[in-house]
């Protein structure tokens, strides 16, 4: 019998970013794997162009909500939210940051999510390329580049499209 | 087969109405409802069922369109956010007396915080003052659970019962169990009986003993009987529970090990009526009992010794705000004599809500602001509560008020020598729910004001929902559609004119003229009609992009930032160019007439 996997990821960023899209994908990830999950998200007038918080459990919990000091990993899609959001994180968590050269964090990775987004003619897929990223840098997490792979193919068509935009931070390396 | 799937909590309860042979569901959209009705629309197409599914005009038309439904046997459901209901809540009290056939749920959305409302209210309250029993789900698997029972109980008692789910179940989503989808399979039937469905005041003292007496039966009813979540846990005092609450009590028990074997923690998934024998087993089992519910103390109240109850009442439980797991953490430590580890989040402020680059609505308000600057300016809710950023929004009360509370103003006025402009602003959405009667008054009493119809073809907040000018419904049929210059003119407006708000030098112009009109004459409404841009059916409405550049003229003032506040539009240091983020910009061209030195021009 495998370890139980109980992991807590918050992920935020603004309105308009694909936070919840990103958030789904995971989720979705999760129940491939035949995993409980919870997510919970900002709707509404909140979302307008405001901060836009979603949290992801996976394994065995009972509430949406992850308690301050309790996320194993922050996702930003937004610099600036990796201060605003790190109270969420328990000692030696992970973040992965769209480009954040003067943020210091333990265990930060980030990467030029918009600028790599931009170049490849698709400006407003930072999310995905971010996803991508923290994929192959973060190791242990509940699920692979493969399983998101299947996920994408299965819920979204097969988008070609949107894999090879996943890549892109990753074939930088 | 069953199977899991991953659904938010308004997506599983309009699984559960298609599990349980709903046969009509209506709604008026308002977060955190609104996915309930268009999920549930979804299903209908999917599974090709025999359903009746349509946003109607407001929540009180929703609410009684289903419970016409209902009387005739057929299961039905209406939906809506808490405050809907206090706009349905004159249907609610009668249908509380007269009862049902078919099992008829009222779904009314809480939202503690508030996230996205105007108010905290607690739906259960509205329940109790109708006299109709409450569910109150702690997950979306649980509110897809209780649909099947709110059925069961409605149709054993012939009463409506109210599903509360609030935010953080509406808008979790969850694997959820999957059953069988299950079309209605009745056939409509009213029986007629005035003495019950036209009770005159004699016969409605005689309904209201029988509600009383299924009040009654219902607080002993097994189905929905509070249950005990560990039953080895021994103390002599106790915790209780209900809704969200509930699970990040579970959860926070759970983490804190011990505590999960020394706290008895009783689920309570019918805040009202309660049930008498667990009141009663409480007070003779425990000396202490912590109640923690939002957002208000319905159960605290309905478990009559103070001296043994803690929560809002006794100020154990915060009075106002959401009930983080944080906050219940904290509760249960002090409750169970362990010292507090509560702290705040930091104070990082993040970005406030903004109208959307290119938003029609933003165009509207510069203008109004040009046209009548010393003005008073009533508003409403939706999007357009946001001019609020712009210094062009002065009050929002509740669905429909500008019009009302700008004849108020007008009125309060009447004495005074100066004598402000007064515009009004409100969505299409929201005149078709309850600017009508409004402007009728308004009409008869010759307030001179101006009501400018923010008319962006949608209701465009609470995701694109459809509006009665829309011309088509929830299921995406073909519908009538309302003409809204005929309305308005209907309605004893002899000024009413439309104007595109991206033509901006006509629609300013537009403006000051229907200003002027008001000051001299009488009311004039102002329909600002062009297409929400996050609607994807309407693209083909949509303006040719503009694109604009800063030119040398720019000193970097921040007049357009402040003024105007287009997320395109970015702050630099003092004396550098304001700088145009490509991304954001929609290239609506409307920020070429706010600079006053001619600093934004249109890229040859």
């Amino acid at each position: 019998m495998n370890q139980p996997v109980n992991q807590q990821i918050v992920i935020s960023g603004v309105g308009g970013q694909g936070v919840l899209f990103i958030t789904r994908i995971l989720a979705e990830a999760a129940i491939r794997k035949n995993l409980k999950v919870f997510t919970s998200e900002t709707h509404g007038m909140a979302q307008r162009g405001g901060t836009v918080l979603s949290h992801l459990k996976v394994g065995e919990f009972d509430s949406p909500l992850i308690r301050m000091g309790q996320a194993d990993g922050l996702l930003a899609l937004k610099a600036e939210n990796v201060r605003q959001h790190s109270y969420f994180l328990k000692s030696k968590a992970w973040t992965v940051a769209n480009r954040t050269a003067r943020e210091s964090a333990e265990n930060l990775f980030s990467v030029d999510a918009d600028g790599l987004a931009e170049k490849s003619g698709n400006p407003k897929s930072a999310n995905l390329i971010l996803l991508g990223f923290a994929l192959k840098k973060i190791p242990n997490l509940f699920c692979t580049f493969d399983d998101v792979k299947d996920v994408i193919a299965e819920k979204f068509q097969g988008n070609g499209k949107m894999l090879e935009i996943m890549q892109l931070s990753v074939n930088r390396d | 087969m069953n199977q899991r799937q991953l659904m938010l909590g308004n997506e599983a309860i309009a699984r559960g109405l298609a599990e349980n042979g709903c046969a009509v569901a209506t709604s008026y959209p308002g977060t955190p409802a609104s996915e309930i009705l268009s999920s549930v629309a979804a299903l209908q197409k999917e599974h090709n069922m025999p359903m009746h599914v349509q946003w109607a005009v407001n929540e009180k038309i929703a609410f009684e369109i289903a419970y016409a439904a209902a009387i005739s046997g057929l299961r039905a459901c209406v939906s809506m956010k808490q405050v809907g209901l206090n706009v349905a809540s004159d249907p609610l009290m009668s249908a509380a007396y007269m009862g049902t056939k078919g099992g008829f749920i009222v779904i009314s959305a809480d939202d503690p915080g508030p996230h996205s409302s105007q108010t905290e209210q607690d739906s259960r309250m509205m329940a109790m003052t109708a006299k109709i029993p409450v569910l109150d789900p702690d997950s979306p698997q649980q509110a897809k659970e209780m649909i099947g029972i709110a059925c069961a109980l409605s149709e054993t008692f012939e009463i409506p019962v109210m599903l509360r789910p609030t935010t953080r179940v509406c808008h979790s989503r969850q694997d959820i169990e999957t059953c069988q989808i299950r079309p209605n399979d009745r056939k409509a039937d009213f029986q007629k009986n005035p003495a019950r469905w036209a009770a005159t005041p004699k016969f409605r003292y005689q309904l209201h003993s029988e509600l009383d007496e299924k009040l009654a039966a219902i607080a002993g009813y097994e189905k929905t009987a509070p249950f005990r979540v560990n039953p080895e846990a021994d103390a002599d005092r106790a915790i209780v529970v209900s809704g969200v609450a509930a699970a990040h009590a579970r959860e926070i028990l759970k983490d804190m090990n011990l505590m999960w074997n020394h706290i008895p923690l009783y689920q309570v998934i019918q805040p009202f009526p309660l049930h008498a024998g667990f009141v009663t087993h409480l007070l003779n089992t425990y000396r202490e009992i912590l109640v923690i519910e939002e957002t208000m103390p319905v159960i605290e109240m309905q478990i009559a010794d103070r001296s043994k109850v803690r929560g809002r009442m006794s100020g154990a439980v915060p009075g106002v705000g959401e009930l983080s797991p944080e906050i219940i953490e904290d509760m249960i430590r002090t409750f169970t004599g362990l010292p507090s580890v509560l702290s705040e989040p930091p104070a990082v402020g993040g970005r406030r809500p903004t109208l959307c680059a290119g938003c029609p609505h933003r165009a509207s308000f510069f203008a109004i602001k040009k046209a009548a600057p010393k003005g008073i300016y009533t508003s409403d809710i939706g999007c357009y509560t946001l001019g609020l950023n712009l210094g062009a929004v002065d009050t929002v009360l509740c669905m429909g008020a500008a019009i009302s509370q700008a004849a108020g103003f007008y009125h309060a006025y009447k004495n005074e020598e100066k004598k402000p402009d007064i515009v009004a602003t409100m969505g299409d959405s929201t005149f078709f729910h309850a600017g009508i009667p409004a402007l009728v008054d308004a009409v008869v009493q010759k307030v001179r004001f101006v009501l400018v119809i923010l008319d962006n073809r949608t209701t465009a907040m609470t995701g694109g929902q459809p509006t009665p000018a829309t011309g088509c419904g929830a299921l995406g049929e073909e519908l009538n559609t309302v003409d809204m210059e005929a309305l308005v003119k209907g309605c004893g407006i002899s000024f009413c004119k439309t104007g595109n708000p991206y033509q901006f030098t006509e629609f300013a112009a537009l403006m000051k003229e229907a200003v002027k009109y008001a000051r001299e004459t009488g009311p004039a409404v102002v329909i600002s009609r062009y297409p929400c841009l996050l609607d994807r059916s309407r693209k083909a409405e949509q303006a040719k992009k503009i694109q604009v550049m800063i030119n040398e003229n720019c000193d970097g003032c921040g007049y357009c930032i402040q003024h105007f506040e287009c997320p395109a539009l970015v702050p630099v240091e003092k004396e550098e160019r304001t700088r145009i983020d490509s991304m954001l910009c929609t290239g609506c061209g409307v920020c070429i007439h706010v600079c006053p030195k001619h600093a934004i021009e249109e890229k040859n």
